[in-house]
């Protein structure tokens, strides 16, 4: 095989496509389609509480496109990171989506599910024999952390799906995985140089987000060749540049030039872009340097609490003036109000002031009107209620000095004014792992539909 | 002494996974990348973001998209308790008063 072309529809399942785009990309034959479900980059929260940041509705509308072509042309369809986190309630609610095309299509298919869920023990004991590290500015990982996660996940790299194309799935529903494992996987089995795969994944991922102009809600289509890969956009709108490829490389990364996944490093310090005609970018030089140790990189969540947050804004220039020494004593007043009330996080946040950029912010002088959002975060919604509703009407009638405005203090926008918002979660995992059998910690389970 | 602002293509911030923020100069010219990126270093990142110098993690040149990527540690990790950006995207701005 001289060539292998993978079609990436969205960057993100559920973002969404243009149908005319996909069918361009269809009229190519690809031999896979691929897509990336999930980021962290939403927060903590989706990972914690086990939902999916995309909408279902969305994800069903792009599903079905893409399960019907890959059936139709007996060809794999690969979905990284399914339910945007990955672990198994993410991958749960991601294959009854697929159950129910499937079963709405009247069609089967052997559906491999591969679950990246990391059982505790086996971190707890990694951390003893010194195989775990930090993944960049994080402290070392310790067995608290570790138990304190709700959901626990290690990004899987391309060998489990690999697996599981060896066994014939027509579908790879993947948990956690290296976003660029999913477009990589069947080049690298056929034999196709792991490094331009994987790089080709990298971009891939994004789908359109690396074209001119960029769309996360477009497709991308991609050449694998036995020493370069090309890049081509589906949609007469786009082009991909070598600037907007080369630039991509940029994104959401620490260093363009090296740049570590499961099992080695990616390196683009010769990597070349060049044009060719028709909006296409032609990439060489990339190389994977496989590392002696495989690694994974592990991903966790814990609750912290539950939030209640106001809305509310301030135009009076008096107050404005003065805002946080009135917020200081409003704090003081509610403390003194709850001293026995147990730990709460009390937070009061300035829009028009720093309200974006909290302690960076080099200009932190107050607009003619602010927007400030009261914040509590507590061990129950209860004490979150509690705490942001007397915070709320202290701030409302506080009298501070100078005072004219003596009916109220604050702008509301809302009825209620006050927002009970659930549960909330932190990142408490962000930790390399050293693994000897790439695949063994990955289940894998099928789901036949006849 | 000119601003970066007025000559850079692209300024922009975004999270490098939850625990880091990184920042991307883009350049149209050869010549001006060459001449902005010597006077990009981690003493001025801190001083413009002020934050401790050693929180300025790596400052990169990428020739192909002409390009300086700063990488600071994030303020906190993202979306945890006091958080303001969780994506990381509006933390660009201060360096519209970079010099060179």
């Amino acid at each position: 095989m001289e060539e292998i072309r993978v079609l990436s529809p969205t960057a993100i399942l559920g973002y969404g496509f243009p149908v005319s785009s996909f069918e361009e990309g269809l009229r190519r034959e690809p031999h896979v389609i691929a897509v990336d479900g999930g980021s962290t980059d939403p927060g903590p929260y989706y990972l914690g509480s086990g939902k999916s940041f995309t909408q279902r509705q969305a994800v069903k509308r792009d599903l079905r496109l893409l399960i019907n072509a890959a059936l139709d042309r007996r060809i794999p369809l690969i979905i990284g990171t399914g339910g945007g986190s990955g672990a198994r309630p993410h991958v749960e609610w991601n294959w009854e989506i697929i159950r129910e095309i499937l079963a709405e299509e009247g069609r089967s298919a052997r559906t491999a599910v591969i679950f990246s869920d990391i059982p505790k023990e086996l971190v707890l004991e990694a951390i003893k024999q010194g195989r775990t590290a930090p993944c960049g500015p994080v402290p070392e990982l310790t067995p608290e952390a570790v138990d304190s996660a709700v959901h626990l996940v290690a990004q899987m790299g391309a060998e489990p799906m690999i697996t599981a194309l060896e066994q014939g799935a027509d579908i790879i529903l993947a948990g956690r995985a290296y976003d660029p494992a999913a477009f990589a996987a069947l080049p690298i089995m056929r034999g196709f140089d792991a490094g331009l795969a994987l790089h080709m994944g990298k971009i891939l991922e994004c789908a359109a987000i690396a074209a001119s102009p960029g769309s996360g809600s477009d497709c991308l289509f991609g050449r694998l060749g036995k020493d370069s890969f090309i890049l081509e956009p589906l949609n007469p709108a786009r082009k991909c540049t070598a600037l907007s490829v080369a630039a991509h490389t940029l994104y959401e990364k620490s260093d363009p030039y090296i740049l570590p996944g499961p099992g080695g490093t990616l390196d683009l310090s010769a990597a070349e872009f060049s044009e060719l005609p028709a909006g296409c970018v032609e990439v060489r030089g990339t190389r994977f340097i496989r590392s002696p140790q495989y690694t994974v990189k592990l991903e966790g969540a814990r609750a912290v609490g539950y939030r209640t947050v106001c809305i509310a804004g301030v135009r009076d220039p008096i107050m404005i003036g003065q805002i946080d020494a009135v917020l200081q004593a409003v704090r003081e007043r509610v403390e003194d109000n709850f001293e026995n009330i147990g730990d709460y996080f009390l937070h009061f946040r300035c829009y028009g002031k720093n309200g974006v950029m909290g302690e960076l912010e080099p200009a932190p002088s107050p607009a003619h009107e602010l927007g400030i959002v009261i914040e509590c975060v507590a061990p129950s919604q209860d004490v979150a209620d509690t705490i942001c509703g007397i915070a709320r009407s202290t701030l409302l009638h506080y009298g501070y000095p100078g005072r004219k405005s003596t009916a109220g203090n604050l702008a509301f926008p809302y009825s209620p004014s006050d927002f009970s918002v659930g549960q909330v979660f932190e990142f408490c995992v962000h930790h390399i792992m050293e693994l000897d059998d790439p695949t063994g910690i990955f289940p894998l389970e099928w789901r036949v539909i006849e | 002494m000119r601003y970066v602002r007025d000559v850079a293509a692209v300024i922009r911030s975004k999270n490098a996974g939850p625990f880091e923020l990184t920042f991307d100069l883009m350049f149209t010219d050869k010549q001006v990348f060459d001449e902005v990126r010597r006077s990009i270093t981690p003493e001025r990142i801190a001083e413009l973001y002020r934050i401790p110098v050693e929180h300025v993690l790596k400052i990169v040149h990428f020739e192909p998209a002409l390009a300086v990527k700063i990488t600071i540690v994030r303020p906190r990790p993202s979306g945890s308790l006091g958080e303001t950006d969780v994506y990381g995207a509006q933390q660009h701005a201060p360096l519209f008063e970079l010099t060179f």
